[in-house]
């Protein structure tokens, strides 16, 4: 799903509060609740995935031409 | 002597201390001098003269200001003092009470800073209107720092352990010298080409005034103005302010605060999510219970346990419609038998069976009219046609032949009533009362 990808971490987060407070309040139909459920674990699991996926390389220098290169900090 | 006027020496130096006190040149100022006989109150005030070549004047400095300086003024140094000017009372003194103080040079700096400042914010780029939200979620942070500074060092180690999947962009920049306010400059520009920063960071680890002057420079302090992607300024220790402090979207005393600042904490953000996640499924729960509840709360109705009751009333009211039904429609035929009734006895009267018969009796009559006049008619027109046949028989040819009258027809049996229609010769035929005559014309002689 191409609009899966462009839903951001923030956008996923503000969603699923979204889905919490509806079913917390209590009065939606039961097969729109369990859809809310169903939509609401995907968020939360798209969101836990974010949250772990970390690349191995983070942190990039801008060199002089514009590219990007792998960057790590030299202690002195 | 008694009507010289004259003022007393308090009122005297009450109106000469108004005198300096609604002078505006006198309200805020910088003085330049050289301090001497100072005196540092053990309640904390400091006293001092500020001199030049040629005059001196008194001077104090509360604590309330003094705690803020950052060194330790000294008979013989030379100092940029602001302050205001009014009168001692007591003494009869003009001095300045003094609400901040530099060492020269350094003070010159200040000058400049507050110049500037001041310019800046009657400009609005201070403004809160201005300032840009900090994203929640950063993907891309970009710094601007030097690549060998401790700052982005304190900046990569927070962001590593507070939200790792953050990616750090280091935009190598030099924060110190004459070049530094260039090539933050350039620095900021490049991170707007770059399009996909979250947020930037502009800073730099503490240092002398000197060392961190880059960041009070005004075109400095324009390109963070300027830029679209939100920075977080950082630069020196918490005590610093620097205009680029005044005009970032957000200020952090020290880098490791800007990072603190640029990214969220991922082991809250997991907790947070979990939570959402607990009461997602709670709230599935408890919406589960309820409908359950709601579901048993109906079937334990007094409609599901005693369903007859549902149709025992209908039952009835279905007997009564029913009986209502029957008890109308008999009426109504009843109805309709005694008009029928009415009508039939009125039709009766009508029955064409008696026209028939008085019809037939009239045609009787009739008939019999009818062949009585036949009679009649027929008897008199054979009394008529008798005495016609008598006159008839008077007329007859034949009784006037017997009288010896004859009829001469010629050849073609054409009546002969001329003699012009005969010549000599001509055979013709005489009738006679007893037959006929076949004779030949010998002459003809007119009468």
């Amino acid at each position: 799903m191409s609009e899966e990808k462009e839903l951001t971490f923030e956008e996923a987060m503000a969603q699923l509060e979204e889905i919490v407070e509806k079913l917390e309040e209590g009065d939606v139909p039961l097969e729109k609740a369990i859809s809310f459920f169903q939509e609401g674990m995907r968020l939360s699991k798209l969101c836990h995935d974010k949250l772990q996926h970390v690349e191995k390389q983070m942190e990039y220098i801008l060199r002089e031409d514009g590219e990007l290169e792998p960057f790590a900090f030299q202690e002195e | 002597m008694a009507d010289i006027k004259y003022v007393t020496v308090t009122a005297l130096t009450k109106y000469i201390k108004r005198k300096f006190e609604v002078d505006p040149h006198l309200q805020d100022l910088w003085i330049k001098g050289e301090i001497s006989n100072f005196t540092y109150h053990t309640r904390g005030h400091m006293y001092f003269t500020l001199k030049d070549e040629n005059a001196r004047i008194q001077a104090v400095m509360f604590a309330g200001y003094n705690r803020y300086l950052a060194f330790r003024p000294e008979n013989g140094m030379k100092v940029l003092v602001r302050g205001e000017i009014s009168v001692y009372e007591p003494s009869g003194n003009y001095q300045v009470y003094v609400k901040e103080m530099q060492p020269e040079g350094i003070g010159n700096l200040y000058l400049a800073y507050e110049q500037l400042k001041k310019r800046l914010e009657e400009e609005g780029l201070f403004s809160p209107e201005h300032k840009k939200p900090i994203p929640k979620f950063p993907r891309y942070v970009g710094v601007v720092t030097s690549p060998t500074g401790a700052a982005i060092r304190d900046i990569m180690t927070t962001i590593r352990r507070r939200y790792p999947i953050a990616k750090v962009i280091l935009l190598p920049t030099l924060v110190q010298g004459e070049q530094a306010a260039p090539s933050i400059v350039r620095s900021i520009e490049k991170a707007n080409e770059l399009g996909y920063l979250d947020v930037l960071i502009v800073g730099r680890g503490g240092g002398s005034i000197e060392e961190l002057w880059a960041f009070n420079e005004e075109s400095v302090a324009r390109a963070i103005f300027a830029s679209n992607v939100p920075i977080i300024s950082a630069v020196g220790h918490e005590t610093d302010f620097t205009i680029a402090d005044f005009v970032a979207d957000l200020r952090a005393p020290t880098p490791t605060g800007a990072a603190e600042l640029a990214v969220p904490h991922l082991t809250e953000l997991l907790e947070r999510l979990a939570q959402r996640k607990v009461r997602l499924i709670r709230a599935m729960k408890e919406k589960i219970t309820y409908e359950s509840e709601r579901l048993v709360r109906v079937q334990k109705s007094y409609a599901f346990r005693y369903p007859k009751k549902l149709y025992e009333q209908k039952e009835q009211q279905l007997d009564m419609l029913m009986e209502r039904l029957e008890r109308q429609t008999m009426r109504l035929i009843e109805q309709k038998r005694e008009r029928w009734q009415q009508y039939d006895l009125h039709l009766q009267k009508h029955h064409p069976a008696e026209k028939l018969k008085k019809a037939a009796e009239k045609q009787q009559v009739l008939t019999k009219s009818l062949e009585r006049e036949m009679q009649t008619i027929f008897k008199q027109k054979q009394l008529l046609f008798t005495s016609l046949l008598s006159k008839l028989q008077v007329l007859s040819p034949l009784k006037i032949m017997e009288r010896g009258y004859s009829l001469v027809y010629d050849e073609k049996q054409q009546l002969v009533k001329s003699v012009h229609q005969l010549g000599p010769g001509d055979s013709i035929k005489v009738r006679l009362q007893d037959g006929y005559l076949d004779c030949q014309v010998w002459g003809i002689e007119e009468v």
